[in-house]
């Protein structure tokens, strides 16, 4: 569960190439090999979007192209989604998704980069060393679903938003991103604001945190997807459906095959088909994914993420 | 609140604080650090603190594994059966299907999804336009964010009995058409999910890596008539192997942690013969089956053979002249 996937190190932004000045050994290839690669990114792009761009469109689609099952439709209607907000389950799913998603990114920003600030003077300060080994040890075990689910039971937290939130505040993997960004700000920054008898508190809320904006922006946005898509934490922990996150609501209606309550349009109309309301709920759920993406997007070109998993 | 913070530089130490008693210096020197640094701590230990509960506790909790527990009677009333319940995890036979799936995915993993990134990376570092590049990027990266929900359920929707590629099929006259319910290619399709979701992602390190070979070399290469396939054979390749044995470490030391989300959510499509890993065991015998004892000595057991891995691996790594990770 402690994948060590997201391999991110902020460091600084690399020069870029410039079209214009391709060193003479790096002639182009012949037009085979580039037809070739043309050919192969067409496809990888296709294969990425094209089934992301199909959910979507179907989710707007009529009903009588949705039973068709046509390749792409071409006549819309928003009845889907209409039948999705009348029935009531969906929003709530979708409140309890957004109320994780806000409390527990603002809460796991404020820990990380205090301990990350605690932390990242090691050498000054007597025991941090050892609890930087602590957390670190962190990431190569974890206890095991079991034991973190007896905790969480006896800490009273069972069927409460908060065991969504509590047990993912700090990631070990961001702390360590947070606190290397910190150990690069200019030292004589912080060392005069010191002499000038400025206190810990003060040096870390008006130098260090204003400095590290571009770091927490992007902490910030990977907390904030790793809350937004919390699946399994509320399947072991909220039995209650009316706290259930929106992951959990679309597992139900889509994979799971529950059918929505109340989703109908007028209660004389007939229900849109299954399909359509399926793939509305899976775009709400993808959704607030896509609006954040470019921002975060906007990360990974500038050169703010890239690097190893050293700590 | 600022008194204690204003002495400069580790070397004053001595001057800082009341009169010294010449009998306990070392002790002294260092309670008037800690004294010196104490606002350090406001920030150290509310993080140290979580750490603590949230992660270590819970290793406490893995006593379990030796005892016949009930949640209704807790740790300290349950009654400890020694080794029972690993001997129990021996025989039972789901375990070995649960670890013959684990085993077998990880290889297919390893084997496709592992050099994946690495092919890809390389592709788009070919490119010579930056902006297509970025182009690329930007799409491939998105489905790293997605969750496995919301994947398994587009792949569902396409894939599926009843999806665009079985109603494309239905047109040419196949009927019947579902990939996602195919216990026969379920490994295989667990794979390609995989691909499909983090391979984008994991060019970004390769990337950081191709960035960190020096330019010189394929100039000199170039200059001793090195084709654009030997500079990539001999520049290019050697310049990301201490990247790639550090994921490759990582990847072994988590070959028993199959995307547990991934197989959780597909179990119930393909049956529990093709799909059943140890994680979902764990928690299906665990947390649905209410055998507690069995699921968590399972759990543990795999946490520890997952740790000597990646130690192990970490040592043949730096035996082999390479760097580890610790």
């Amino acid at each position: 569960m402690t994948s060590v996937a997201s391999d991110v190190v902020v460091h600084r932004p690399t020069v870029r190439r410039k079209n214009s000045d391709h060193p003479p050994w790096m002639n182009p290839p012949s037009v085979p090999v580039r037809a070739l690669k043309a050919v192969i990114i067409v496809l990888i792009i296709l294969t990425m979007l094209y089934p992301i761009a199909y959910v979507i469109a179907m989710s707007f689609a009529v009903p009588e192209q949705a039973r068709a099952g046509v390749v792409f439709p071409t006549r819309f209607s928003l009845d889907a989604y209409r039948a999705i907000f009348n029935g009531g389950t969906v929003t709530v799913g979708l409140r309890n998704s957004l109320w994780i998603t806000v409390v527990g990114t603002v809460l796991s920003l404020a820990f990380s980069s205090m301990l990350a600030w605690g932390l990242s003077r090691t050498r000054e300060v007597p025991g941090a060393k050892a609890v930087l080994i602590m957390v670190l040890a962190t990431m190569f075990f974890s206890a095991g679903i079991i034991p973190n689910f007896l905790l969480i039971k006896s800490l009273g937290l069972l069927d409460s938003l908060w065991s969504l939130i509590i047990p993912g505040l700090i990631s070990a993997f961001n702390m360590i991103i947070i606190r290397n960004f910190f150990m690069n700000l200019p030292r004589e920054l912080m060392e005069a604001a010191r002499i000038d008898g400025a206190g810990e508190w003060r040096i870390f809320l008006r130098i260090a945190l204003p400095l590290s904006k571009p770091v927490l922006a992007v902490m910030g946005l990977f907390y904030a997807v790793a809350y937004w898509n919390t699946y399994f934490n509320a399947l072991l922990y909220i039995s209650d459906n009316t706290k259930w996150p929106i992951q959990v609501v679309l597992q139900q209606y889509v994979l799971a095959g529950v059918q929505i309550p109340g989703a109908m349009v007028t209660p004389d109309q007939p229900p849109p088909p299954g399909i359509t309301l399926q793939m509305a709920v899976i775009v709400l759920a993808t959704v607030p994914i896509l609006v954040v993406y470019p921002f975060l997007q906007r990360y990974f070109t500038s050169g703010v993420l890239t690097g190893a998993i050293k700590g | 609140m600022t008194v204690g913070t204003t002495v400069a530089g580790p070397a004053t130490t001595t001057v800082a604080g009341p009169a010294t008693p010449p009998v306990q210096p070392r002790r002294n020197v260092l309670l008037q650090r800690i004294w010196r640094e104490r606002w350090a701590y406001t920030f150290i230990i509310p993080g140290a603190l979580f750490f603590l509960v949230f992660a270590y506790v819970p290793m406490l909790g893995n006593v379990v594994a030796f005892q016949d527990f009930s949640p209704f009677r807790g740790i300290a009333e349950s009654p400890w059966v020694g080794l029972a319940n690993f001997t129990a995890i021996f025989s039972d036979p789901q375990v070995l299907v649960a670890l013959r799936n684990t085993l077998l995915i990880a290889v297919l993993q390893l084997i496709f999804a592992f050099p994946a990134p690495i092919a890809l990376a390389l592709l788009l570092d070919s490119l010579l336009s930056d902006r297509i590049k970025r182009m690329v990027q930007t799409v491939v990266y998105l489905p790293y964010f997605l969750s496995w929900v919301i994947v398994i359920s587009v792949w569902q929707q396409v894939l599926g009995g009843g999806g665009l590629a079985a109603n494309i099929l239905s047109d040419l006259g196949v009927q019947g058409f579902d990939a996602m319910t195919n216990p026969d290619t379920f490994k295989l399709l667990v794979v390609a999910q995989n691909i499909w979701k983090d391979c984008g992602w994991g060019t970004i390190i390769f990337f950081a890596a191709l960035a960190g070979i020096p330019r010189e070399l394929y100039e000199a290469a170039a200059m001793d008539g090195a084709t654009r396939w030997q500079r990539m054979w001999n520049v290019t390749l050697p310049g990301l192997v201490p990247v790639a044995t550090l994921l490759l470490i990582l990847n072994i030391g988590s070959i028993l942690t199959v995307g547990f989300e991934q197989l959780l959510l597909q179990q119930p499509m393909v049956g529990a013969d093709a799909a059943e890993v140890l994680d979902t065991f764990v928690y299906f015998r665990g947390v649905i089956g209410g055998e507690w004892g069995i699921a968590t000595a399972a759990g543990l057991l795999k946490g520890v053979i997952g740790t000597i891995l990646v130690l192990g691996a970490n040592r043949v790594a730096k035996k082999l002249g390479g760097e580890g990770i610790f």
